[in-house]
């Protein structure tokens, strides 16, 4: 992996993560590489996460409630963690996407006509 | 919380999980399995990172880096005992230093005085035109009581000065320091006794009766504290007094007019003496007052100058042009010492600056040690602000070893410093170590640990990882150096500055011993007399003993020349007399009278003190109650009064005496007021008065106590109690307290400039000490690191002499730029303490001059002494280094 194609993928932005996996488990209960997966997968590789980061994040929303976790099996049968939404976490999540919108508007409404000029 | 602990747990787990299950599906891509694992680590990041930040999601995490941090420090910091020895003895020295000082502030300056409701005390003096701060006429100060709108309560007091109390019944005769007060005295201060009642209105009255308050400390001394004393009666210079009520003791009042450490509380309106009845002298009288809640000083100011100007219509002939001073009573304490008490601060300020920035360099020489620690602590996924953390949690620790240490050094300190100095400081008995000073101490070591250590620290976390691990730890020394350098310079800068301070206070206080007083203070002792029973029953029985006491002191062995002296003493006290000379009629007010200050002496005074006899003659032994009254004057007196005129046979009439009296000599002026502003005092003619011809009716005020001032032939040789034991053979109810020599009473007269002399003297030793080891560290650190470079150029050739150059040079560098700088900031900086000099500019060049000379030589010698090591360097031995 060259550096410059590191350069081309965009940093995540602070607590983006977060809303990230809160809006990836949206979609069901999942472990931590799964998480990791769909977030990669979903944003066609263009989001940089070191998949470390993952987890100290994971622990950052357990400690707020918005998520649970909980013992499991893996698909290739083995023990794993699953992480699931609460509903407070559907809560914050639906505030944290309109927050998301109205920012994600914003920026477009600014940078828009200078594209058409 | 347990459900932390097993989330925790399980990481580990869950991220060797998740890193296997990358690598499996690397795999499943065709990597190789070693591809396959490197890949799967790399994506996932570094994994003591991760962990450690999950464990800060659930704690308290900095709590336990900090107890981390802390055992780590405490390990690291006992492996070079020698490095934390120097650290903290150097902390501890400036540490204590500051907290001493700072314990000196609070106790004086920030402390609230020992009153309820203190702010709203007022200290009150009558306003002369020649005094702001003058004593009290006992009339005055019942119409001020009656007259003003701005006071809850005014009280009056004054010390034992002419009067003795003397108790005899309870033992050994002994004379009570005591004090006359007003019967609003204690309520005013807020003051209530252990045991029994205050005096009443009533008894603050003449002819009412006697009654007594008495201290704490007498009540357990003579009355083994039981409370049956009150009702007790106690017999005072044979009068019987019953004793009321006890003092406790822990009151304190400070003031030039009341005696400290009293043991006895008279009243002071039970006081029959004609002089302090009348409007026209002032006996030695202050008064303190409470302001009425809501009032402000400024009201309370415009109060009493309409009573002031109210009285002197009524009474012109004594009130005409007076007023009445009011001063806040702690601004009255202390607003004198203020100044240098600050000036004192911010130099003992400078000390610890010397003082972290020494620690500060030796952290520095030691992080080169410790470079490829760090390098590793980095690689290892140490963040850099784990690194200056872990830095600064050492430096702290140094610095709070060495506060802890410096609060013993300062309790010990302060303790000295006030019994060697006494008189330095009002309020003496208020310093102590409290909470504020502890929190103080602990904010200053905080504060330096984090001085000291920061700029280490961040220096340290900046190396470059992999340089260093390549490289085996010679990295970022230039720049190290470079910083040490700086913190030599500052180091010098502050000494220079500290150095001059205490030059110009060395010189002031030269130049006040400089100074004539006008007489000779050497072998010259003062002392006082007082009798249990009146010296005798007559104003002609009591002039028969104090010629009798004359005679016999005079004879003691060794000694010169004797002579009672009342009224104005040198450096002590003043006492001013009201005249008009002959052929002029009497003015209508006291303010319109000439002023002198008088001097009631015997005929001895002029020998004993040493004065030249200008002209004329001095008072003899024949000039007693029945000859014609004469008097002495100084040249002052001379040349204001008599400018053109012969005074010799002119006759001057004094006021309060009622007396017409004959100039017959003309002596050397002395200096009455202090050394540094005798010249400066409006009232500087002098005048001498026989003691003998004091009028009968005044005699009274002298009949149990006076003073005597002597020359010996040598102080220290004359025997300890021979003063007593001659006074007693005059009268065995007499006793003599008091005893001082003049040179003592002359120092204690300058005793705050004594105080800061000798701390800045102090201060500037450390400086100077310290900062000579800053330059001395800092040069052997780079002659060593230089050691290779040296060892090439002398295999090239190089002579003992070039090295020597080198290093000196570079070292020499550093030296001058100190200097200059230091210099610069004194120029600036001595202005601040310039009324605290005297006969010496704040930019004196002598002394700039001498502590430049003096730095230069001693940074030099520190720097010799590494320099010279290096020319010792042998070149196959530093070729082969490292």
């Amino acid at each position: 992996m060259s550096t410059k194609e590191q350069k081309e993928r965009i940093e995540l932005l602070q607590g983006t993560l977060d809303l990230l996996i809160l809006r990836t488990l949206l979609s069901g209960h999942a472990h931590g590489h799964a998480i990791a997966k769909a977030i990669e997968f979903r944003s066609d590789d263009v989001l940089q996460v070191e998949q470390g980061s993952l987890y100290p994040a994971l622990h950052r929303l357990i400690k707020r409630k918005w998520i649970s976790v909980e013992d499991g099996t893996s698909e290739n049968n083995r023990r794993a963690k699953f992480y699931r939404l609460t509903p407070k976490g559907r809560r914050q999540l639906a505030l944290e996407t309109s927050k998301w919108d109205k920012l994600a508007g914003a920026i477009a409404r600014i940078l828009g006509p200078a594209e058409e000029g | 919380m347990r459900r932390r602990k097993r989330i925790l747990q399980d990481l580990d787990q869950e991220i060797r999980e998740h890193i296997e299950m990358t690598t499996q599906e690397n795999l499943d891509r065709g990597m190789s399995p070693e591809e396959a694992r490197y890949a799967a680590l790399r994506k996932f990041g570094n994994v003591t990172r991760v962990k450690e930040d999950a464990r800060e999601v659930w704690s308290f995490v900095w709590v336990e880096q900090l107890l981390q941090d802390i055992r780590f420090a405490i390990r690291v910091l006992c492996k070079s005992p020698a490095f934390t020895t120097i650290a903290v003895l150097t902390l501890a020295l400036g540490i204590g230093a500051n907290t001493a000082l700072f314990s000196v502030v609070n106790g004086v300056l920030l402390h609230a005085l020992p009153y309820p409701d203190p702010d709203r005390l007022v200290a009150l003096y009558a306003r002369t035109p020649d005094f702001i701060h003058s004593t009290i006429a006992y009339p005055n100060f019942l119409d001020w009581t009656r007259d003003n709108h701005s006071f809850s309560a005014l009280a009056a007091f004054r010390g034992d000065g002419f009067n003795s109390f003397n108790l005899t019944g309870h033992g050994e005769a002994e004379r009570l320091p005591a004090n006359m007060v007003s019967a609003s005295f204690f309520p005013v201060l807020g003051v209530n006794p252990v045991l029994g009642r205050l005096f009443t209105q009533q008894e603050d009255q003449l002819d009412s009766e006697p009654v007594a308050l008495i201290s704490e400390g007498l009540w357990k001394r003579k009355f083994a504290s039981s409370p049956d004393v009150i009702g007790t009666a106690i017999t005072l210079n044979g009068t019987l007094y019953t004793i009321i009520g006890v003092i406790p003791s822990s009151f304190h009042y400070e003031n030039d007019n009341f005696t400290a450490d009293a043991e006895l509380y008279l009243p002071l309106g039970q006081w029959n003496n004609s002089l302090f009845r009348d409007r026209r002298t002032a006996m030695g009288m202050d008064a303190v007052g409470r302001l009425k809640p809501g009032v402000t000083l400024a009201q309370a100011n415009s109060d009493m100058s309409a009573v002031a100007t109210h009285l002197a219509e009524i009474y012109p002939d004594t009130n005409k042009d007076s007023g009445v001073t009011l001063v806040a009573l702690k601004e009255n304490l202390v607003g004198d010492i203020r100044p240098s008490l600050l000036i004192l601060l911010a130099a003992v300020g400078f000390v610890l600056m010397i003082a972290c920035a020494n620690v500060a360099n030796l952290l520095l020489a030691r992080s080169t040690v410790r470079i490829r620690e760090f390098a590793i602590r980095t690689a290892l996924g140490a963040s850099k602000g784990r690194v200056v953390r872990q830095l600064l949690t050492e430096s702290v620790l140094i610095a709070l070893a060495g506060g802890t240490l410096g609060l013993l050094l300062a309790a010990w300190g302060t303790k000295s410093a006030l019994k060697i100095l006494p008189e330095a400081l009002p309020r003496a008995n208020e310093i102590q170590l409290d909470a504020r000073v502890l929190f103080f101490t602990l904010a200053a070591s905080l504060i330096a640990g984090i001085l000291f250590g920061l700029v280490p620290a961040f220096r340290s976390s900046r190396t470059e990882v992999q340089e260093t691990l390549k490289e085996s730890g010679r990295g970022g020394s230039s720049a190290r150096h470079r910083t040490q350098s700086v913190f030599v310079v500052v180091e010098m800068a502050l000494a220079v500055v500290l150095l001059v301070g205490a030059g110009l206070m060395i010189r002031t206080l030269s130049n006040l011993w400089g100074v004539d007083p006008g007489f000779n203070p050497h072998n010259l002792i003062i002392f006082n007399i007082a009798s249990t029973q009146p010296f005798g029953e007559t104003p002609s029985a009591i002039r028969a003993i104090f010629r009798q006491l004359h005679d016999t002191i005079s004879s003691i062995p060794g000694m010169q020349a004797a002579s009672l002296t009342v009224g104005s003493q040198p450096m002590q006290g003043d006492s001013e007399l009201q005249f008009w000379l002959e052929g002029e009629s009497k003015p209508a007010s006291q303010a319109e009278m000439k002023q002198t200050l008088f001097y009631i002496t015997q005929q001895d005074y002029l020998k004993a003190m040493d004065i030249p006899l200008k002209r004329g003659r001095f008072l003899q032994d024949s000039d007693t109650e029945n000859t014609p009254s004469v008097v002495v004057i100084d040249d002052h007196f001379a040349n204001l009064y008599f400018s053109d005129k012969d005074p010799i046979g002119a006759h001057i009439n004094l006021d309060v005496l009622d007396k017409s009296a004959e100039i017959v000599g003309i002596v050397g002026h002395i200096n009455q007021w202090g050394l540094d502003s005798d010249s400066k005092h409006t009232v500087q003619a002098q005048c001498y008065f026989p003691v003998a011809q004091i009028p009968d009716p005044l005699m009274a005020i002298l009949s149990h106590s006076t003073s005597v001032v002597a020359r010996t032939a040598q102080i220290s040789a004359l025997p300890v109690n021979s003063i007593t034991l001659a006074v007693q053979s005059v009268n065995s109810q007499m006793v003599v307290y008091g005893t001082e020599s003049m040179t003592g009473v002359i120092s204690n007269s300058f005793a705050d400039r004594r105080f800061a002399m000798i701390l800045l003297g102090m201060f500037a030793a450390l400086a100077v000490i310290l900062s000579t080891l800053g330059i001395y560290g800092v040069i052997s650190y780079v002659v060593g690191q230089r050691t290779h470079e040296i060892g090439i150029r002398m295999a090239l050739g190089a002579r003992h002499g070039d090295v020597l150059r080198m290093v000196l040079n570079q070292a020499g560098k550093m030296v001058i730029l100190g200097l200059f700088v230091g210099l610069l900031a004194s120029l600036g900086l001595t202005r601040l303490m310039a009324s605290m000099l005297f006969g010496v500019n704040s930019y004196d060049p002598l002394t700039f001059l001498a502590v430049s000379i003096m730095l230069s030589f001693v940074g030099l010698v520190a720097c010799y002494i590494p320099a010279h090591r290096a020319t010792r360097v042998d070149p196959t031995i530093a070729l082969r280094y490292e």
